[in-house]
């Protein structure tokens, strides 16, 4: 089942067209992953598809009823704004307590309900916001860098959960990634932006394809090489495999 | 007297939930230039014969809807506010100078004169902080939410410019029923002051709006009562209690945050 289709989509900001044509979709329970270059138009993509950012042509459709989980890039809560993290579970959806500590425990964070959001760390905070996204059982989960901030185990680390969280709940994920070789093992599919869709497909395909090499391919070899290296020997791989042929 | 503490507290009631946004957006400038502006309404309602609320009230809300119209189009917010602001207090004091015959008290409207509140001017007061709470309680997951991340708001099907508008003219309303209270110069102060000390004492921020509002009242009360005992003028006596507030909590806050 289609839970999201972008058609025929361009953006711009003033004279500045950032998204030309654009078109894609993404399927109930699939991990797709967006990789582009810096102003690509990635985060504009992201910002169409939640209604944020005005379209100058094109449209999208989302399922009728579609319930959105939503895990910003970088979430500012000034110091003068005292919040809990359990208030903070509660801010667009009033849930009781139980549901917040389950959300908070599928996201890998339990216990934290009393603690000031402004005392968690940075490993924490991201894992409070996908707690917070998770908590009204939302049909897809949409992540704009959400491990910016988090060194390479912790953004390692983070995109498992998120395997996890989606092997248990079946939603689908839409995620922004610049962490090229730990996003594309963790995905069923993988689109190339830069201005308009370069390529899309399976990781294999997209890493093989010339014009995501035209674009990575001198940056990037010791993230390829460590990604080849994954679908060679790696143990995880296998797993992952099984998950996406379920 | 009785008026002028039921006046001072239905100002607080109306400044502190807001005075909290104020303070976690960091438009603490915003409150000021909406009230240097307001000076022009004040001008410019003596001219046309108005009442100085509806004239306030209008320059206050034209001026919140000329900020966040060109906001983001090229000029830094604290670049606009600052040539919105002064010029709008520029033009007001060159348009009160035309006005000749009246004799104005500036300083009536530059620092308040609560003593001077009106029967009817509480009506206004009260009516317009019942409005800005109402207002404000009623959107307040919303405008929390768009203060902390405007994707999230899209995300949850609302839009974040909507809310920013909300506190706009919120914060207009009060500028414009503020002013016969604490004045012009000191309207952001009662709207900064006790959201501020409040920060140290809250959990939550429904828990820091009530302790400002509480702290505000307080204030009102102590200002009122230490300006009739000293002979000092009120508006700033409350303002001068709501600062020493602020101190004493902010001391206390530090002392047990060193402790724990």
């Amino acid at each position: 089942m289609t839970l999201i289709t972008a058609e025929d989509l361009s953006v711009r900001y003033g004279a500045n067209t950032v998204l030309r044509h654009v078109n894609m979709s993404i399927e109930a329970g699939e991990i797709v992953t967006i990789v582009g270059p810096n102003g690509s138009g990635k985060t504009s993509l992201l910002r169409a598809i939640i209604g944020a950012a005005k379209l100058c042509e094109g449209q999208v459709t989302r399922k009728p009823g579609l319930k959105i989980g939503y895990v910003p890039q970088k979430l500012h809560i000034d110091p003068t704004l005292p919040i809990t993290v359990e208030r903070f579970m509660r801010l667009t959806h009033r849930v009781p307590r139980p549901a917040c500590k389950s959300a908070l425990e599928a996201a890998g964070v339990p216990d934290l309900l009393g603690r000031q959001m402004s005392q968690l760390s940075g490993g924490q905070f991201q894992r409070v916001l996908l707690a917070r996204a998770l908590i009204n059982a939302p049909d897809i989960l949409l992540l704009d860098e959400a491990t910016q901030g988090l060194d390479q185990r912790g953004s390692a680390a983070f995109y498992k959960q998120i395997e996890t969280v989606r092997r248990e709940t079946g939603c689908a994920v839409l995620m922004i990634s610049h962490e090229l070789h730990v996003v594309m093992s963790a995905s069923d599919r993988v689109i190339c932006l830069n201005g308009h869709v370069c390529c899309e497909g399976s990781p294999a395909v997209v890493a093989s394809a010339p014009e995501y090499r035209a674009l990575f391919g001198t940056g990037t070899g010791g993230a390829l090489a460590l990604y080849r290296h994954e679908h060679d020997h790696g143990h995880d791989h296998a797993d992952h495999s099984q998950e996406a042929a379920e | 007297m009785t008026r002028a503490t039921l006046a001072g507290v239905g100002v607080a009631f109306a400044a502190a939930p807001l005075g909290c946004f104020v303070v976690w957006r960091r438009m603490a400038y915003f409150g000021d230039a909406t009230a240097h502006a307001a000076i022009l309404g004040v001008a410019l309602s003596l001219t046309f014969q108005m009442s100085v609320f509806t004239g306030a009230l209008a320059v206050a809300l034209i001026m919140a809807l000329t900020v966040t119209l060109l906001a983001g189009r090229g000029y830094a917010m604290d670049t606009l506010l600052g040539v919105l602001a002064h010029s709008a207090l520029a033009f007001g004091l060159v348009a009160v100078s035309f006005l000749s015959g009246v004799r104005i008290d500036l300083m009536a409207y530059l620092f308040g004169d609560i003593l001077a509140v009106s029967r009817s001017d509480l009506v206004v007061i009260w009516g317009g902080a019942a409005l800005v709470v109402a207002l404000i309680t009623w959107r307040w997951s919303q405008l929390l939410t768009a203060t902390m991340n405007e994707e999230l708001a899209y995300a949850s099907g609302f839009d974040p410019k909507r809310e920013q508008l909300i506190l706009t003219l919120s914060l207009a309303v009060t500028v414009a029923v503020a002013i016969k209270v604490v004045g012009v110069l000191l309207i952001a102060a009662m709207l900064i002051i006790p959201a501020a000390a409040a920060r140290s004492l809250a959990r939550s921020p429904e828990s820091m709006a009530l302790i400002a509002a509480a702290i505000g009242a307080v204030s009102s009360l102590a200002g009122l009562r230490a300006a009739y005992v000293f002979d000092t003028p009120a508006g700033p006596s409350i303002v001068c209690v709501a600062a020493i507030l602020f101190a004493c909590f902010s001391l206390a806050g530090w002392n047990g945050q060193r402790k724990t």
